[in-house]
């Protein structure tokens, strides 16, 4: 499973993304690939990622897409991230 | 819990100089450039650097912030990032981003990466210490730069402590 965070330049709020998928992924007890990305690489790599991992308005400006997306409201919040992961991937 | 993350601590990244308490900004562009400003005083960025994170939320959008209350304001590695560097700007006032669920903000995060990943321990840190409400707040009441960066490097030492138990010795 390949799962993708996505911000507006891949290196400030993705990386917290990809931090919290990874602990709460840990918490759930699966394993997936997390990799970062910008918005435009992340429409162009879209198809090879099983989930999207972004805020709503950047979901919003992402457009359709193949993967599932899952936003997140508060980045630093584990249990959001827990709760829509484990929705998510269930 | 170890996490082997590569790059420097929170700590390491806030110059003297990058810690401003009560900004008084009237608004989002004002918060982000007292960001800006005090990246530029700590050495991690040119003053072009400023302009390029207010540019890059006008491009954008407001989802920079990124939980209540906080925005983490940053641009793209560029020529006027001298090195890594991050800010922490508590607001006078909380100031509205525009953002549906977070606003209004009070607290600004300036980031300045030459780099995707050089900044991932500090900024791994820093997700971790806001995390919590209470040390949030106490962040926001902070009366000087010298308080905040205690409770920063005390934080850090209970992280290195609890990243220690239960490891082989």
């Amino acid at each position: 499973m390949k799962i993708l965070a996505v911000c507006g330049m891949g290196l400030g709020s993705a990386l917290v993304l990809r931090m919290q998928a990874e602990k709460a992924l840990k918490e759930l007890g699966l394993t997936a690939d997390l990799e970062v990305a910008d918005i435009g690489t992340a429409r162009a790599i879209a198809p090879s990622a099983d989930l999207i991992l972004t805020s709503n308005e950047l979901a919003e400006q992402l457009g359709t897409v193949k993967p599932k997306v899952v936003t997140i409201s508060n980045f630093i919040d584990l249990r959001e991230m827990v709760d829509k992961l484990k929705a998510a991937l269930e | 819990m170890a996490d082997a993350r590569p790059g420097p601590a929170l700590s390491d990244l806030l110059a003297a100089g990058a810690i401003t308490i009560g900004a008084d900004a009237p608004d989002w562009r004002a918060a982000v450039r007292a960001a800006g400003d005090a990246l530029l005083e700590g050495g991690a960025t040119s003053a072009a650097y400023t302009d390029e994170m207010i540019a890059a939320v006008e491009e954008l959008g407001p989802y920079m912030v990124i939980a209540p209350g906080i925005a983490l304001a940053h641009s793209r590695p560029s020529p006027a990032v001298l090195r890594p560097g991050i800010s922490i700007v508590t607001l006078g006032h909380p100031v509205a981003f525009g953002h549906a669920q977070n606003d209004p903000v009070r607290l600004v995060v300036g980031l300045a990466a030459p780099d995707e990943e050089g900044h991932v321990t500090a900024l791994s840190t820093l997700a971790e210490f806001l995390a919590d409400a209470a040390r949030l707040e106490a962040l926001i009441a902070a009366r000087t730069p010298d308080e905040v960066r205690r409770m920063v490097a005390s934080f850090e030492e209970e992280q290195a402590a609890a990243a220690t138990e239960g490891m082989p010795t």
